[in-house]
């Protein structure tokens, strides 16, 4: 990396070295920038070559055929046709949709006061309520969805237990292989996640503003509404996408605990590159779920934007 | 609880975040504890303790050989993830350069789109140029899944410190290389030992685009994936479950604990 020896940037100052500069602004050097791609370069020629092709791949493959197992380029849309117009793909594509923004949802409000409480109440232990919260995040994600298997099952811990307890004699079989069940493990394992960016909006709230509301004469119902929820709304919105995106395409979940009734569009496309061996309509049902997503992620910021410029 | 601000107390949300840790962790020591239970069955009534299941994990060799797959995987996956990001994070917090987003969207990519539309897309780009499924297929996979964390880990280390340092290195007349390795390297040190071991275990975990690149030779996700379905199999994979869980507890924590201690250091080297 030829980083030129003349640099025509100022000696550091002794201010600028001096200890209590919290994070500052980052000068960037302007006349090196052929350093900088050369740094850029190795990411580039491994991560952005192979995303970019394996996008540009999968968008040709969604406009070809197949026969048997090899893939015959070509143009046709037929395979868009199909995985826009199947009842089962629209199915699965709609209730994909439904468990995500469900689970979205309640994530968000089961993780907005905790959040709340990190960032105002928590005090000198915030670091440890912190851990102690998203830590699970990254454990076994296989394994805390499989503990909902165990837990919810025919001959699970809730059904053994009350049975145990005398106070059931058949298990409970609403408890497992359907939506609800997917909506229960899908936020136990996202809620940690949640979290987070809602604490970071909450806990960069500038505490003279909420003082100044009392001094007012606000009431903590209105102070909340008036001021902290609306300088935390970038929050909700980071983590409202944080949720929606991924679990949109989940697909170890409905398969363990979603049942026939809980299967979800990630089941169907790798059902088309596996059992049924269509790649192209595969690749096709995969472009079209992204475009959903992607297109509601921009509806959704945009919105979003525009309703706390209004609250502003 | 110490004052912060006006604001001190509040039972009832404290109260409401205990319970929200209850929840996040229950079924987590659910399946800790019944992997001593001595029953196939994983139900109530509790049968009595029992190592038995974890002593079944030391003769089974297909659990071997995924587990050895999965750590070879995991090392390589973090490092060259972890080396690519430090280079790029110093080129986009230090160098202005066009096309800067652009390059760190595309490479951010993989944290912005579900997971398994990641897989079949590597999927369908390694079949498209013929290449046979193996573990190195899976570590490429897995260096395009741990770079994003990567990047963000290093870039928020690189922020944290004063360029002027490396600048009065090269002022010195040490040359670039000497500078990186005796000024820039020893400052994000501390980032670079958390980016380890965070990609570490996001390839060790990683199921779905593991899935998807899997030729014959299995990591530890993907062989547990299997088990899960013969319920015979199920207590070993409990306890299988409970090492995996509370070794990946013991690394998030120095994670943590070096990501503060780090952070700390940051103002006065």
């Amino acid at each position: 990396m030829a980083i030129t020896s003349v640099r025509d940037i100022p000696a550091p100052s002794g201010s600028r070295l001096s200890a209590a500069a919290p994070r500052r602004k980052q000068r960037l050097i302007p006349r090196d920038w052929i350093s900088g791609y050369g740094l850029m370069l190795p990411v580039m020629l491994i991560c952005g070559v192979a995303l970019a092709f394996a996008m540009i791949s999968t968008v040709l493959a969604s406009f070809w055929t197949q026969e048997g197992y090899k893939l015959v380029p070509g143009f046709t849309l037929e395979n868009y046709r199909e995985a826009v117009s199947n009842p089962l793909y629209q199915l699965t594509m709609a209730r994909s949709l439904a468990i995500s923004l469900t689970t979205t949802a309640l994530t968000i409000l089961l993780a907005y006061p905790i959040a709340y409480f990190l960032a105002f109440y928590a005090g000198s232990r915030r670091t440890l309520w912190l851990i102690l919260i998203t830590t699970p995040f990254w454990t076994s994600y296989l394994l805390r969805v499989f503990s909902w298997k165990v837990i919810l099952g025919y001959n699970g811990v809730i059904n053994s237990g009350l049975k145990s307890l005398g106070l059931i004699s058949e298990p409970l079989t609403f408890l497992v292989y359907n939506p609800i069940a997917v909506i229960i493990t899908l936020v136990h394992a996202w809620l940690p996640f949640a979290i987070l960016p809602l604490y970071v909006s909450l806990e960069k709230i500038d505490r003279s503003y909420l003082e100044a509301a009392t001094d007012l004469g606000d009431s903590a119902r209105d102070r909340f509404w008036r001021i902290v929820f609306p300088l935390s709304v970038p929050g909700v919105m980071a983590a409202s996408l944080m949720i929606f995106i991924p679990t949109v395409g989940d697909y170890v979940t409905p398969q363990m605990v979603g049942g026939p009734d809980g299967q979800m569009v990630a089941s169907s496309i790798v059902e088309l590159f596996g059992r049924v061996n269509d790649k192209p309509l595969g690749s096709a049902l995969a472009i079209v779920s992204i475009v959903i997503v992607t297109g509601l992620s921009l509806a959704y910021m945009f919105l979003t934007r525009r309703v706390s410029e209004r609250m502003a | 609880m110490s004052a912060s601000g006006f604001m001190t107390e509040n039972r009832p949300l404290k109260a409401y975040a205990l319970l929200i840790i209850v929840y996040l962790y229950a079924p987590i020591l659910i399946l800790l504890a019944f992997s001593f239970n001595n029953s196939i069955f994983i139900a109530f009534p509790f049968k009595g303790l029992t190592l038995k299941w974890y002593w079944a994990l030391t003769g089974n060799s297909q659990l071997h050989q995924a587990l050895w797959n999965s750590l070879v995987v995991g090392v390589i996956a973090a490092l060259v993830s972890t080396i690519l990001a430090t280079l790029a994070a110093k080129a986009v917090t230090r160098y202005r350069m066009p096309g800067r987003n652009a390059m760190v969207s595309l490479v951010s990519l993989p944290m912005l789109m579900p997971e398994v539309i990641l897989g079949i897309a590597l999927l369908v780009f390694l079949l498209s140029i013929d290449i046979k499924l193996s573990l190195a297929t899976i570590i490429i996979g897995h260096i395009i899944i741990c770079t994003p964390y990567a990047l963000v880990t290093m870039i928020s280390r690189f922020q944290g410190y004063d360029p002027a340092y490396e600048e009065a290195s090269l002022d010195l007349g040490e040359t670039a290389l000497s500078t990186f390795w005796r000024v820039t390297l020893p400052l994000v040190w501390p980032g670079v030992v958390s980016s380890l071991l965070l990609t570490f275990l996001i390839s060790f975990d990683d199921f779905v685009v593991t899935f998807f690149l899997t030729g014959t030779e299995q990591t530890l996700p993907i062989f547990m994936w299997s088990q899960l379905r013969f319920s015979d199999r199920l207590p070993a994979m409990l306890a299988l479950g409970s090492l995996i869980i509370v070794v990946s507890t013991v690394l998030l924590i120095l994670v943590e604990w070096l990501r503060r201690r780090g952070e700390g250091a940051t103002a006065t080297p």
